[in-house]
């Protein structure tokens, strides 16, 4: 083990000196992706009723702000709340600027949670839509009311339909958390950075980052998996007879 | 706004220069696009085992964490090879090229996958057909694959161009006057970040608008035979 390790052009000790660091940087960046998903898809869920619904108001008005929050990047939405809110005195001197608006943590909980709202927005709105007309004239003709329909019918098989994007989306967020090591947070980047710059580093701090992260979108992948093999059971191919050919499992 | 007209020009030239990293880092993607996708379709195991890590490794690490391990990296291992066989001096990597290759190959694994699907979308009688009136392998590819391959590949093209368009912003980071480094150094010797980044906020949407637009009607016009249910 020694000298294979030597063989490797890292300074590995100097990692594994600053690993509790690392894991605090996984923890920040966890921490911050999994709440502003959790937040951003309790938002998502009535802006996608919204949008799918044909309500004259209520639709172009979600339409334009997912439209809006698709169409620029994360670090500028990130850069917009945390750098450019400070500019308005008024902001300066309201309740929200000490405990919030002044924190990089909050301000990148916040652009992250509006900017993952806008994406879960539209993923969900097109799994309701793709809802089968057959299922919703069911429920209408049993007398389920629009609001019933929703919980009991479209919402539920909606939600699973929607895994598979979903798991997409999770880690483009996990991905775009990177951008709070911009505004001086020390997640998993921000350590690697740090690690760099401190001991005038090229490569042991990021490509440390760049396993870390590996593990994650891998677990993550992994989770999903398991998640769709359970809830999207009803959707895989089966054999019918038992002598019909052994068809693979859809992966 | 008056203020934004004082700085009229270090806004119009980061946006170019946004603008010619997106294309430039498009260019290397869409080539990596079809090297990956030719080999993750052809019969060689080693060529599909590499196009599939590949992939996995580019999807697995953040844009960012990569950007700044070519920038920073690359320029150490290059000045040490250079060093090392004493083939070249110091040399300095410049941050547009780090920029859009570490861009382009990134969403070349992105692309690659796009590609990988229209190409399958193809039916293979059609292509079965083209062999056996002869025809010979390039013309396949011009004559049946590429232009339906461009109808089935828009719609992911279209997607992958505007997350592309976007995550150049991420290269202020390391420096290059794009449109985010300019329009936050000039609110920061403003002292008004909020109007120039909502400026810089502005212009990519207007951007990320134009390129919805003009890819639409490109979709338009590549499905004008197809049947739409």
């Amino acid at each position: 083990m020694e000298t294979f390790l030597s063989y490797i052009p890292l300074d590995i000790a100097l990692i594994a000196e600053n690993f509790d660091r690392f894991l605090y940087g996984v923890w920040v960046t966890l921490n911050l992706t999994f709440l502003s998903l959790l937040l951003g898809g309790l938002l998502a869920i009535p802006m996608a009723i919204a949008r799918a619904s044909r309500h004259r108001v209520l639709n172009p008005m979600v339409w334009s702000y997912t439209y809006v929050l698709r169409g620029t990047p994360l670090l500028v939405q990130t850069y917009l709340i945390y750098y450019g809110l400070g500019q308005f005195e008024t902001v300066r001197q309201s309740w929200l600027w000490d405990p919030i608006l002044s924190s990089a943590w909050w301000c990148a909980l916040i652009a992250f949670t509006l900017n993952t709202a806008a994406y879960t927005t539209e993923l969900l709105r097109g799994a309701i839509v793709d809802t089968p007309t057959g299922e919703v004239e069911a429920a209408i003709a049993t007398g389920h009311s629009y609001r019933s329909r929703m919980r009991r019918i479209i919402l539920p098989s909606a939600f699973r339909r929607a895994i598979p994007a979903y798991s997409n989306e999770v880690i483009f967020m996990l991905h775009g958390s990177v951008v709070a090591s911009t505004i001086t947070l020390q997640d998993i980047l921000g350590v690697g950075r740090w690690l760099n710059g401190r001991y005038y580093l090229a490569y042991e701090g990021f490509i440390t980052a760049a396993l870390l992260y590996f593990l994650i979108v891998f677990a993550i992948t992994r989770v999903f998996r398991w998640i769709e093999r359970r809830y999207l059971r009803h959707l895989t191919r089966r054999e019918t007879t038992k002598d019909a050919p052994a068809t693979p499992e859809p992966t | 706004m008056d203020l934004i007209l004082e700085y009229k020009a270090q806004l119009v030239a980061g946006t170019l220069m946004t603008i010619q990293l997106a294309l430039v880092s498009l260019a290397i993607a869409l080539v990596f696009g079809l090297l990956g996708a030719w080999a993750k379709l052809s019969a060689n195991r080693a060529a599909q085992r590499l196009a599939g890590a590949y992939t996995t490794v580019v999807r697995g690490v953040p844009d960012l964490v990569l950007i700044l391990l070519v920038f920073f990296g690359g320029q150490v291992t290059i000045n040490w090879i250079g060093y090392a066989t004493g083939l070249w001096d110091y040399v300095e990597i410049s941050k547009f090229v780090a920029g859009a290759a570490t861009i382009g190959v990134i969403f070349g694994a992105y692309f690659t996958e796009t590609f990988r699907g229209a190409i399958m979308a193809i039916p293979r009688g059609q292509i079965e057909a083209g062999i056996s009136c002869g025809m010979p392998r390039q013309l396949i590819f011009r004559h049946i694959i590429w232009p339906q391959m461009v109808r089935y590949a828009l719609p992911g093209f279209t997607n992958n161009w505007l997350v592309q368009l976007k995550t150049t912003a991420l290269v202020s980071v390391i420096g290059l006057q794009d449109l985010v480094y300019n329009a936050f150094t000039a609110g920061r010797s403003t002292g008004q970040l909020f109007t120039f980044m909502a400026a810089a906020f502005v212009i990519y949407l207007v951007l990320t608008a134009i390129s919805d637009l003009v890819l639409r009607a490109l979709d338009r016009r590549y499905s004008r035979g197809v049947v739409r249910a």
